[in-house]
């Protein structure tokens, strides 16, 4: 505590305030409570459909891949697809997430479904996002039992599914929607904002995909739900 | 202070790494990349100024109000179950790690890439007392192998080579079979991802940085490109934050202004690939994360630079942009500076946290062409805050007679041809950067001359290679 106590002090000092000024107070209160947003790129501020598109644009050019899809009835083919295309076995790990289990997997016969986090043994995962940003082609995903933060990081492939209507135009669109869900000031354990497959660019500045992370990430949205 | 300084050797550190072929080749390397993506990135973001002005002034709001700040960002901590540990000094910040290791009984901790983890010396420290620190960001991995510091706040391996990797991985992972192929990167990548994946998964404590601290929630928030940051506090038994106390945030969206700039300007993409906001640790039902949540705010001489002449460094969110558009760091790269900070943000930084007799040195290394504030997302003055440095330096008659006379740098680079070479060949590229081929109708502390006219941007090359080449090979 002794330090805790010499480094306010030595802050109020150098900025020459005291700790009961009521006008300092009010004015970090305020902002807090209001959170002002800053100033947001005209670039994702868009109607629907052409939001939509961004967000395809923005995810490829993260390097990831994308495909839409018209229902949650088409999920388990498209995801069984991509496993072919990478030639992987048909296994795929999610949460408890309520609508990855309304999702018809029993459709794709061969589809081993696993349920519960990771612990590095999978080489594939299927996560619910919580939302989106077509800016920048960013999933928002929220830590918890429904979509456990380990299948975001551990296995090769990342499958994500999106519901079109949670795609943002902006990220401040989303901190509204989490304030709606989880309160006020609250938040999540983690919120992972993923924006393409993991990559490093240590060696010689050259860019490469599948650091520690996702070798791959594959977006569906459903624009139906 | 805990990580020892070499900084008033500069000139010699200089002199080194202009004699090493290896430091100049990956020096020539990055220096283009760095600027190009950039520049690309900021082009196609029109709000990228106006972006710029807004966070220029929200930090100094904040830093205005940091005592406040700071502590609603602790009653949020407190609130969601973590713990907050203020450290004054470097060794204190030490301590608190060791002692929550010690506690949780870890034999190594894994580690995310922390500038003020370098700043208090903290693996040397660790290690000394039994605790393996293992670095997971590969750029950090590397230059761990090597047993040397970061040359580069984003990339600090930026100084070695492909072959310079593969000979320290065949060195260090002896368990592999000595025949098998490294020639590509993708390999060394790979090495790399499998030799780390095990240790991520059996290692009790995971320490990461934070790029930003949030007042509203209590979060904590990582940038990283490979998820290591991500795997490190996720899997570990405890997650420890290391932080200086000047990346408080009011809020989300505050932080959102930032992250607009950050990666724009640090590596030219929108956004890094993993933003990740972390607040507290394990919830009920949740089936992983940590158990236990720190976080260790370090002081470390930063509170007594608010108020004062050099409180808007402290404005810095370590993107590295000043250091990839500087001619003298491209010559002489990150070591030569001599502590943790390179670049002009060092020249400026290393002085107000180690103290002038130790890095006095560092605020002559400029050719005070003005790149480094053209493109500071924050709008740092630095040559000016290097020019105080410099006066305040002369006032205390720290310098040698020569210097005092302004003559030692330029002395400095004359003397050595090459550097002078470089050096000059570069400021003329930057310049060129600036107005293409015409005339430059803005020049960086010039405004006393382009106010009123244009100033040329050079043309061809230097006086000094166009002779050469007249004179031919003598
Ligand atoms: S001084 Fe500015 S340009 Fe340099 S690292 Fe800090 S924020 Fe980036």
């Amino acid at each position: 505590m002794k330090s805790r106590e010499a480094i306010f002090a030595n802050i109020r000092k150098s900025l020459r305030v005291s700790s009961d000024d009521r006008l300092r107070h009010e004015t970090v209160t305020a902002r807090i409570q209001k959170h002002p947003r800053g100033i947001i790129p005209a670039r994702g501020q868009k109607p629907d459909r052409e939001r939509l598109e961004l967000f395809r644009q923005m995810v490829e050019s993260a390097k990831a891949s994308i495909a839409i899809l018209e229902t949650k009835d088409d999920v388990p083919t498209a995801v069984a697809a991509y496993l072919r295309s990478k030639n992987l076995p048909q296994s795929i790990r999610h949460g408890d997430d309520a609508r990855l289990s309304l999702i018809p997997w029993a459709k794709e016969r061969a589809l081993e479904v696993t349920k519960g986090a990771s612990d590095g043994a999978q080489l594939a995962s299927v996560s619910y996002s919580f939302g989106a940003v077509a800016e920048s082609g960013t999933l928002v995903m929220v830590s918890g039992a429904d979509n456990p933060t380990t299948l975001n990081f551990l296995p090769d492939h990342h499958l994500v599914v999106v519901d079109e209507r949670d795609i943002a135009g902006d990220y401040e669109s989303v901190w509204d929607r989490i304030r709606l869900s989880f309160g006020a000031n609250k938040m999540p354990r983690a919120v992972n904002w993923i924006t393409g497959p993991s990559r490093s660019g240590d060696i010689e500045q050259t860019h490469l995909l599948g650091a520690h992370g996702p070798r791959s990430l594959h977006v569906l949205v459903v624009r139906n739900s | 202070m805990t990580q020892p300084v070499n900084s008033p050797q500069f000139k010699e550190n200089a002199r080194k790494a202009l004699d090493d072929a290896y430091l100049q080749k990956a020096l020539a390397r990055s220096e283009k990349g760095f600027i190009e993506r950039r520049k690309a990135a900021v082009e196609k973001l029109p709000e990228y100024d106006a972006l710029r002005d807004n966070a220029r002034d929200l930090k100094d709001h904040i830093l205005a109000h940091l005592d406040l700040y700071l502590e609603a960002y602790e009653r949020n901590v407190i609130a969601t179950g973590g713990h907050v540990h203020w450290a004054a000094t470097a060794e204190e910040a030490n301590e608190i790690i060791f002692g929550i290791c010690q506690r949780l009984n870890a034999k190594a901790v894994a580690k995310g890439k922390s500038m003020i983890s370098e700043e208090t010396g903290l693996n040397s420290y660790l290690e000394a007392r039994g605790i393996r620190p293992i670095e997971t960001d590969l750029g950090e991995y590397i230059i761990q192998l090597r047993g040397e510091t970061p040359s580069h706040l984003i990339a600090p391996a930026l100084h070695v080579t492909k072959e310079q990797i593969e000979a320290d991985f065949r060195r260090a992972h002896t368990e592999l079979p000595p025949e098998r192929n490294l020639d590509e990167p993708t390999s060394l990548l790979a090495e790399a991802r499998a030799m780390l994946r095990d240790k991520f998964l059996n290692v009790e404590v995971g320490i990461t940085g934070a790029n930003f601290l949030i007042a509203e929630t209590g979060s904590s928030v990582i940038v990283t490109n490979e998820g290591n940051g991500d795997l490190t506090q996720t899997l570990a038994k405890a997650h420890i934050v290391i932080s200086s106390i000047e990346k408080v945030v009011p809020t989300r969206e505050d932080a959102v202004t930032f992250l607009r700039l950050l990666a724009r300007t640090a590596s030219g993409t929108d956004l890094s690939v993993y933003t990740t906001f972390s607040t507290g640790a394990r919830r009920d039902g949740d089936p992983d994360g940590p158990l236990e949540y720190h976080v260790v705010l370090l002081d470390n001489g930063r509170s007594n630079m608010l108020g004062g002449k050099f409180q808007e460094m402290l404005r810095c969110i370590r993107c590295g942009a000043c250091m990839n558009h500087c001619p003298v760091f491209h010559a002489v790269g990150g070591h030569a500076y001599g502590w943790v900070y390179p670049g002009p943000m060092g020249a400026v930084l290393t002085p107000s946290l180690v103290g002038v007799e130790q890095g006095g040195q560092l605020p002559n290394a400029s050719t005070f062409c003005g790149r480094c504030e053209e493109v500071c997302p924050v709008r740092i003055p630095l040559p000016k805050l290097m020019r105080n440095w410099r006066e305040r330096e002369f006032e205390r008659h720290l310098q040698p007679a020569f210097a005092r006379y302004g003559l030692g740098i330029w002395a400095a680079f004359a003397k050595r041809p090459a550097l002078y070479r470089r050096a000059t060949s570069l400021a003329m590229k930057f310049l060129r950067l600036f107005g293409g081929k015409g005339r430059l109708r803005a020049l960086p502390l010039a405004s006393g001359w382009t106010r009123h006219r244009d100033f040329p941007s050079p043309q061809g090359e230097t006086f000094q290679s166009l002779w050469k080449k007249r004179s031919g090979p003598r």
